[in-house]
């Protein structure tokens, strides 16, 4: 079992791609590996609890770490009342650790 | 003793564009307070981050002066970071995709910055733990 971190730094209303982000967490973790998707920049956006916060939702569902940068959320105004089910707010050293301990990692 | 890391990013983005430079910066200061070793291999646009040649301005549609719209400029940022890496003992090597310099004419950067190619950029990743691509769209 490998580790994964996939950076998602787009918000889904703007990037349709964020969708292939998605499924590759989704595909990594079906596979059974331990997989973090982090959410930074307009990435934030859906965590925000919304109709566009269902893929992630799903994600979390799955037994994937979804967090959300912190210093994106308080940009936005994204309160942590207001994050959709399974989405955490997480510093930004949470990317430094994992990368440290050698995930490999994805920035998109 | 917690053993030394050493992490690269690679960085496509130019200064003042896209919060991708930001988030990359952030990225660096976490890595630098940690006293990590940092690479980061600059290319395309990416080169103008520590242009030497960066320059503060005042803004006249909100009526303020120098002092007063305190502009930031990504080089002095770098040069902060650079310092803080040092003094936790860890060093930041950034190199400058040497192509895509001359293209730009981004020739002038703050000390602590080099010139290489993008077998510097092999390097780095093959003597690094891990290494983080920051590309733009």
């Amino acid at each position: 079992m490998a580790k994964y971190l996939v950076i998602e730094s787009r918000d889904p209303l703007e990037s349709k791609d964020t969708v292939w982000s998605y499924e590759l967490v989704r595909g990594l973790k079906a596979e059974g590996h331990e997989v973090t998707l982090f959410l930074v920049q307009n990435g934030v956006f859906p965590a925000r609890r919304s109709a566009a916060s269902a893929g992630l939702e799903a994600l979390a569902k799955a037994g994937v770490e979804v967090l959300a940068d912190d210093f994106s959320l308080r940009e936005r105004g994204i309160g942590a009342g207001r994050l959709a089910a399974g989405v955490r707010s997480a510093p930004l050293e949470v990317v430094v650790d994992q990368l440290a301990e050698g995930r490999k990692a994805i920035w998109h | 003793m917690a053993e030394k890391k050493t992490l690269t990013f690679v960085l496509m983005d130019p200064p003042y564009e896209d919060a991708r430079s930001t988030t990359a910066l952030r990225l660096l200061h976490v890595a630098a307070q940690r006293g990590y070793n940092i690479n980061v291999f600059a290319y395309e646009g990416a080169v103008y981050l520590p242009f030497a040649k960066q320059a503060p301005h005042a803004n006249a549609v909100h009526g303020r002066d120098l002092a007063q719209e305190d502009h930031p400029n990504p080089k002095d940022w770098i040069a902060a970071l650079i310092a803080e890496t040092e003094k936790n003992g860890g060093k930041l090597d950034w190199i400058n995709c040497g192509l895509c310099v001359d293209e730009r004419g981004a020739g002038e950067t703050i000390p602590g910055v080099r010139r290489g190619s993008p077998a510097d950029l092999w390097k780095f990743a093959e003597s690094s733990d891990n290494t983080l691509v920051i590309g733009t769209r």
